[in-house]
């Protein structure tokens, strides 16, 4: 309780901090249960911002235990993922309702 | 058809274990199973509606709606179970004791039973709405049959994994059940704290704090596919295990942990009384 009281003045510091240094945002496209591009550079050590728009009819949860997100965007809408800051490397991701097909990797460099 | 298994499972490993602890933690308390039915059917209309708004919800707070409404959620369920805990730190002995005499029970059971079913309402929500986009998903299929054949088994292991994960707190002896649920609910809460945290973070908040402190997920991921990914899942919901947590969660867990155990404390200080049959574990 307490500890959590104690955040909320350190969130609004931070939410001022932390505004605005994403850049415009990636856009990504979801069509046929894929990704495209499958492959999406983020500057490393920067948050990113990807704007997935899915293009398909059905829901689709962009899932990565990598990334720390679980994204569910609906058909037909575009959801913003928001990455953090990330060290050099390839952090894979996935649809999780269409594994087979829909998989991506974030390459930080 | 496998593949809907699999994948609805993967969704409601979360409600079965929480269900499984709370029918454990309420055990011999009267009107439980009304009370825990009420939080699953409440869940299931909530996960309804919830996938039929998505779209509005998700475009809240510039595009970040799901995660803010994600992490209210949990840090609704946290406040709840904290209140679980703490209450029966005070009344726990007491209740055990008239436990056979059904009239005092009733009385003394009532309120952590609110706050359980509430827990149970939001763990079936929050998963359960995302099964209900996937099902629905899948319905514009051409192989929608044998999808929700899959579809329904997931669910029915879900179920059996509350049944599990019952039983296997009832071999419990029952006078340490309740310490052992006791402390099951108080990770439980600091897990689902910190999962609030990443939500917020992923909503572009509290950007602090946000390296990973370690990462053991070469060992045992805390999701994904395959069967380390559903052991890792059910550990992350269980303990809030985290292959590659940063310092925001790390805090968040243990300051819950903290903070639930000093409340107890401090409840358990208002009733003297309780001491009379304490024991050590």
């Amino acid at each position: 309780m307490f500890w959590r009281l104690s955040l909320i003045p350190a969130a609004f510091v931070v939410v001022l901090a932390g505004c605005g240094n994403e850049g415009a945002g990636i856009p990504v496209s979801l069509k046929d249960h894929r990704f495209s591009p499958a492959e999406i550079h983020v500057p490393a050590n920067q948050p990113a911002l990807i704007l997935l728009n899915n293009q398909d009819g059905a829901a689709e949860e962009f899932d990565s235990t990598a990334l720390k997100v679980e994204k569910v965007v609906p058909g037909h809408e575009t959801g913003n993922v928001r990455i953090r800051p990330l060290a050099p490397g390839r952090y894979p991701f996935m649809g999780e309702y269409h594994a087979d097909t829909a998989r991506g990797v974030v390459v930080a460099d | 058809m496998l593949a809907a298994l699999v994948i609805v499972f993967r969704e409601v490993i979360e409600a079965g274990l929480i269900v499984g602890i709370v029918l454990a933690a309420t055990r011999g308390v009267p009107l439980r199973l009304r009370w825990i039915a009420l939080g699953v059917a409440g869940g299931v209309i909530g996960a309804c509606l919830v996938a039929a708004f998505a779209g509005q919800i998700a475009n809240l707070f510039s595009g970040s709606g799901q995660e803010i409404f994600n992490a209210t959620i949990l840090a609704l369920a946290v406040i709840m179970l904290t209140w679980h805990n703490v209450w029966m730190a005070g009344h726990g002995r007491e209740m055990a004791r008239h436990m056979k005499s059904v009239g005092a029970a009733v009385s003394a059971g009532e309120r952590p039973l609110a706050a359980l079913a509430i827990v149970v309402g939001v763990a079936v929500l929050r998963e359960g709405s995302e099964v209900v986009l996937f099902l629905y998903g899948i319905a514009q299929s051409t192989t929608a049959g044998s999808m929700f054949a899959g579809g329904a088994l997931g669910l029915a292991a879900g179920a059996v994994i509350s049944a599990l994960m019952y039983y296997g707190l009832l071999a419990i002896p029952a006078g340490k059940l309740f310490r052992t649920t006791a402390w099951l609910i108080t990770l439980l809460a600091a897990g689902m704290a910190a999962q609030a945290v990443l939500f917020i973070q992923n909503a572009g908040y509290l950007q602090l704090l946000t390296r990973s402190l370690w990462d053991t997920s070469w060992l045992l991921p805390d999701g994904g596919e395959g069967w380390r990914g559903i052991l890792g899942k059910m550990l992350h919901t269980l303990v809030g295990y985290t292959a590659a947590p940063d310092g925001a969660q790390l805090i968040a867990y243990l300051g819950s942990i903290v903070a639930i155990f000093a409340l107890m404390r401090w409840e358990r200080g208002r009733h003297p009384g309780g001491k009379l049959v304490a024991k050590p574990a």
